[in-house]
């Protein structure tokens, strides 16, 4: 029982990350009807960002506390990654809209092989290690001498998550910006010919997906503290099929998906095996889009001629 | 007159302010990963290092390339689109003569070598750019069946390559069986393999098909690093056995290769025995592929890369089309696999990463699916241009010791595919010939190509 209620905590925070990244990969499904293979890599860049801000700010200027320097963090690394992924939409993908229907994936692939390699060029192969950010935490629950906590780095990956998640709804369901997003993902045509700039709003939404990349990599060094050039593919694949589980399209899906795949995660590295932790979330996906390829939330395909 | 120069006066000024533009953007995505570096220190801490002049270097040269791409570039490439360039008729001539020539010159290829090379230098030439390059046009011609004749996007064709390697490696050390033996073998595993992952993934299509092929292979190679017991995992197989000459082994002993011959003792016998094999097993490949487009399985396949919908509903078996392509494919990786176990002599998960899938899928879409010749010249170019980058050490003395162009393979590899893929989405070799036709064979422009959505 124990057990089991530290392992729901820690699944929950894995969940949340992948649930940011997963968001990025379904609003970009939703838009242009592209798989986002270098997600994972701009997931990757924003945790090196988040890395060198944080240097910069704790050495070099120094500010008084790390509430501050946190959101500092956070601000600097949404930005960059945002600046990042909108000159990729630019120069890879837009030039092969309407071009055949594999050109932007192996687009993306060239794009996701070319920024881990950039990463390792500029940064070197190491890890990147840094002291702990946020220490701390708070016993929830004791039995049995085993104590149940939690962090204060999961307690703010939690809320985080959760006040993003608040904006970003607000966001898409509440202002012209989201409408314009929702039209183009029914008719970009139709939405052109009443006025949506279609092109804005495809880059606005590589900019939201990259800006919530950059929380879940910022959140993703607070809480491991360690990050390297080739981590971008395992989390992306993941977060992916965190997208495919919960419906590609849609965005309460990626959330929950992600939410559901970091629990598996956990779980099965938990009670199962931890070297074949990623086999599960591989499986995971293949089961998915093999026998449930709508997805939990999505609108099933329908096939026209 | 005064008109023309005042358009070009502003002409050259927007070129200036654009160019500014994107300078300025640059120097955003360069400043936190070129401009800072982190450091390790001496009391192993990380620290931040600045890298002024290099990120100013850069940004000075989107800002000059950027320029340059306005004022020159651009209204020429403009010019050349309202002229659409119709092939020049040499290039018919060229491409008639081109097949032959090339057989005939990967044939000759050894020989050419050690004439020049002597027997010393050779051996990088023959081993590294054509044994290796080879590999890579096998490898892209059998998953030119599946990607570039059936239309299925396959990401982990990687995984066949290396049941074929582990499947050689096995038996071979187990059971002591030779290459000759265990090459059909290793391409009937490769091939259940196919045929098994293919069933799951028969409704899927277009990326949602390419994904979980990745995920297939990731899979396996997951599995490969973690069975110890069967594997030997990270560690990998080593003393795997190399093939012989029809019995005879390359050994410097009495009854190697070049005793029984009567020759002094080289390694250069067994790579060059090797490159004849890799040769006869990638022609083999192409052989196969081609006879097999003109039997009713193959203009199936075609069909479907068209359009699957039209093809169910003409009666096409879509199941078996769709399992003859994944099998075949995967057998011919298998292939190239148990070549690639023996060639070795030591095999390892690091041999089998996404990257390589990534990499022959790329050579396939960067040679214009479908297309046998653009293949391998995507092959010649995009491996040999990697393999070049080691040969490079004079671009050492021009930037300094510590450079070291290997790093910059896989970096150039990504932008190439992006670059490629902006300017010739369908590839180097870009028109279709049909296989069936009424009267006459007409070329098909790639503009006319119709895309089906299978």
């Amino acid at each position: 029982m124990e057990v089991f209620l530290q392992q729901l905590i820690n699944g929950i925070t894995l969940g949340s990350i992948y649930g940011l990244i997963a968001i990025g990969y379904t609003m970009v499904f939703g838009i242009i009807g592209m798989v986002n293979f270098a997600h994972g890599d701009v997931f990757m860049v924003s945790t090196f960002v988040a890395l060198i801000a944080f240097l910069f700010i704790t050495t070099w200027i120094g500010v008084p506390s790390i509430a501050v320097a946190l959101l500092l963090v956070l601000l600097v690394a949404m930005l960059f990654t945002s600046l990042v992924n909108w000159a990729i939409e630019r120069l890879a993908y837009r030039p092969l809209r309407g071009s055949f229907r594999l050109a932007p994936l192996i687009s993306a692939i060239g794009m996701s092989i070319f920024l881990s390699n950039f990463v390792q060029v500029t940064q070197g192969p190491r890890n990147k290690a840094i002291p702990p950010m946020v220490q701390g935490d708070m016993v929830l629950f004791s039995q049995n001498g085993y104590n149940v906590t939690l962090s204060l780095k999961q307690a703010i990956i939690w809320g985080v998550t959760a006040i993003l998640l608040v904006a970003f709804w607000y966001l898409v369901a509440k202002t012209r910006l989201g409408r314009a997003q929702r039209a183009c993902e029914q008719d970009q045509k139709m939405a052109a010919l009443v006025g949506v700039n279609v092109d804005q709003t495809i880059s606005i939404t590589f900019i939201i997906a990259a800006a919530l990349a950059a929380v879940a990599g910022t959140l993703y060094l607070t809480y491991y503290g360690v990050v390297n050039f080739a981590d971008g593919f395992v989390p992306g694949v993941k977060a992916f099929t965190a997208a495919v589980l919960g419906g590609i399209g849609s965005l309460p899906g990626a959330v929950i998906g992600g939410l559901l795949i970091g629990l598996i995660e956990t779980f099965w590295s938990a009670y199962f095996s931890i070297d074949y932790k990623d086999v599960a979330a591989f499986s995971v996906l293949a089961i998915t889009l093999i026998f449930l390829p709508q997805g939990l939330f999505g609108r099933p395909d329908v096939e026209k001629v | 007159m005064k008109q023309e120069t005042t358009v070009k006066g502003s002409n050259a000024l927007a070129a200036v302010r654009d160019a500014a533009i994107s300078a300025l953007i640059s120097l955003g995505l360069f400043l936190p990963l070129v401009g800072f570096e982190t450091i390790v220190n001496i009391r192993n801490e990380l620290t931040l290092d600045t890298r002024w002049p290099l990120l100013f270097t850069m940004v000075a040269l989107v800002f000059v390339g950027r320029l340059a791409y306005s004022l020159f570039a651009a209204p020429r490439l403009a010019q050349r689109k309202q002229h659409a360039a119709a092939a020049p008729a040499w290039l018919g001539t060229i491409g008639k003569w081109f097949v032959p020539f090339a057989i005939g010159f990967v044939i000759v290829y050894p020989v050419l070598v050690l004439s020049t090379a002597g027997f010393g230098g050779a051996l990088k030439w023959v081993d590294n750019f054509g044994i290796q390059i080879l590999i890579y046009v096998m490898l892209g011609w059998g998953l030119n069946i599946v990607v570039g004749l059936a239309g299925l996007l396959d990401l982990g064709y990687v995984a066949f390559y290396a049941v074929g390697a582990y499947s050689y490696a096995l038996l071979a050390k187990e059971f002591g069986f030779s290459f000759w033996l265990l090459l059909p073998l290793a391409g009937i595993m490769a091939s259940f393999w196919g045929v098994l992952l293919g069933f799951p993934v028969l409704r899927l299509r277009g990326d949602y098909l390419a994904i979980v092929t990745l995920a297939f292979g990731e899979i396996i190679r997951v599995v490969l690093i973690n069975w110890v017991d069967f594997t030997n995992g990270y560690a990998g197989i080593s003393g795997i056995p190399r093939p012989t000459f029809f019995g005879i082994p390359f050994t410097a002993g009495d009854d190697g290769f070049a005793a029984t011959f009567g020759l002094e003792f080289s390694p250069i016998y067994r790579t060059i025995f090797l490159y004849y094999v890799i040769l006869a097993l990638a022609f083999l490949t192409a052989f196969v592929t081609v006879r097999l487009r003109r039997l009713p399985v193959g203009r199936a396949w075609e069909a479907l890369r068209e359009d699957e919908v039209a093809c169910r509903s003409l009666g096409v078996n879509t199941t078996n089309t769709k399992l003859t392509a994944f099998s075949i494919g995967a057998m011919f990786g298998g292939f190239a696999g148990s070549f690639f176990a023996a060639r070795q002599g030591f095999i390892s998960p690091e041999s089998f990463t996404f990257i390589e899938s990534a990499t022959i899928v790329a050579i396939v879409v960067l040679g214009g699916m479908g297309s046998q010749i653009g293949v391998a010249v995507a092959a010649v170019v995009m491996i040999g241009g990697t393999e070049i980058m080691r040969e490079l050490n004079f671009l050492r003395q021009i930037f300094g010791e510590s450079f070291d162009p290997t790093q910059y393979r896989m970096l150039i590899f990504g932008f190439a595919m992006v670059v490629i893929m902006v300017f010739r989405p369908r590839g180097f070799v870009s028109t279709r010939q049909p296989t069936v036709f009424l009267k006459e064979r007409k070329t098909i422009s790639s503009d006319l190509v119709g895309e089906g959505h299978g």
